[in-house]
């Protein structure tokens, strides 16, 4: 009895160390790789290139842009993914580096609302006009009414059919 | 006479009212005018010998803090590269050179900008060179549209009166071509240009 009590104590202080051992050595082997982010793939950096400009090569988006420039911009793209940066960072450092003229749409504060707002209105406005013209220009058709018969007792109408008819008598 | 009265009141009725007017207006000339700065801003020509050089402030890739104020009174050669620039490798060791040359006298400075590049990639060029002479990004390109650059590589060179006294578009072919300029500056001979 007293041998088992002493013996089931060990015991269980082993299974407790072997344990204890394995954790660790489960979280030794396996914070390295959690540590280390896989690298991104093309598709994922030219997702977030693909709304860059790099300002070298007017008018060509990051991510078909062929220049060793761009190329560097989308490496460190990648560096950021790695870094575990969001693509609203990535975009964030961007800007803060390079300036407004990397994004392919303008940031929507200050003067750039003009961008968004005129364009709209101005076409309202133009639709507007163009209304107001037409609507001008037409012109519904009045009905113009045809005037009342003549009298039948107009003397000039009389003398009329009495000389047309004196002139077919005597052509007869 | 009432017909005319009449039709003469209907085509006021049918004209624009005055606040859609002043609307309309207002729109037109704050369109130009955006048309007219955007246009003036992309047009806008090289910077000319002798004008007054445009101020910057510089943060170099150590940390430092460079203002062109307080440098008055000396040579400033500002150079603008960048490592994807295939150009700039042809002058980077023949800058270097001549920095040392005049940096023991400490009237003449040499500032590179380093124009829409990568740091990783801006610091590998200043390490495979042995740049020494202070360098920085050009952060938001703000120093290049002072300059109104072309493109890289591109030398302006500050008098120390704070004027404009050389512009060079593309890279120096030696050595020579940098201490020609710089000497003559030195000597007083303000009649360098591009």
């Amino acid at each position: 009895m007293k041998l088992n009590r002493m013996i089931r104590p060990t015991s269980t202080r082993f299974f407790l160390a072997g344990l204890l051992f394995l954790l660790a050595l489960t979280a030794v082997t396996f914070q390295p790789a959690s540590a280390q982010a896989p690298t991104p793939s093309d598709d994922e950096v030219n997702a977030i290139a693909k709304h860059l400009y790099c300002p070298v090569c007017e008018n060509t988006p990051l991510d078909v842009c062929p220049t060793v420039a761009c190329a560097q911009w989308r490496q460190q793209i990648r560096d950021l993914l790695m870094e575990g940066r969001t693509e609203q960072e990535i975009r964030d450092y961007f800007v803060a580096r390079y300036g407004d003229r990397v994004l392919a749409e303008p940031p929507r504060y200050g003067f750039n609302w003009l961008v968004y707002v005129l364009p709209p209105v101005l076409f309202l406005a133009g639709a507007f006009v163009v209304y107001r013209v037409l609507r001008g220009s037409y012109r519904p058709v009045q009905q113009v009414e045809a005037p009342p018969p003549p009298p039948d007792d107009d003397p000039y109408l009389k003398r009329l059919e009495e000389e047309l008819r004196r002139r077919e008598q005597e052509g007869q | 006479m009432d017909q005319t009265v009449e039709a003469a009141a209907q085509q006021t009725s049918r004209r624009l009212p005055t606040w859609a007017m002043v609307l309309a207006f207002t729109l037109l000339v704050a369109f130009l005018g955006l048309v007219y700065f955007g246009l003036r801003n992309s047009m806008a020509g090289p910077l000319s010998i002798g004008q007054p050089a445009p101020k910057f402030t510089l943060q170099t890739f150590d940390g430092q803090v460079v203002d062109v104020r307080d440098l008055e009174g000396k040579i400033i050669l500002v150079n603008f590269w960048a490592s994807w620039c295939k150009p700039c490798e042809d002058e980077a060791a023949a800058l270097e050179e001549a920095w040392r040359r005049y940096q023991a006298d400490g009237d003449v400075v040499f500032l590179g900008v380093d124009y829409v590049d990568t740091e990783s990639e801006a610091r590998a060029y200043l390490e495979k060179f042995n740049i020494t002479y202070p360098n920085g990004p050009d952060l938001k390109s703000s120093i290049s549209d002072l300059y109104n650059i072309s493109g890289v590589p591109e030398t302006y060179i500050i008098g120390p009166d704070g004027t404009l006294k050389y512009a060079k578009k593309g890279p120096f072919l030696s050595i020579n071509e940098i201490i020609m300029v710089v000497d003559g500056l030195r000597q007083g001979n303000t009649g360098a240009g591009s």
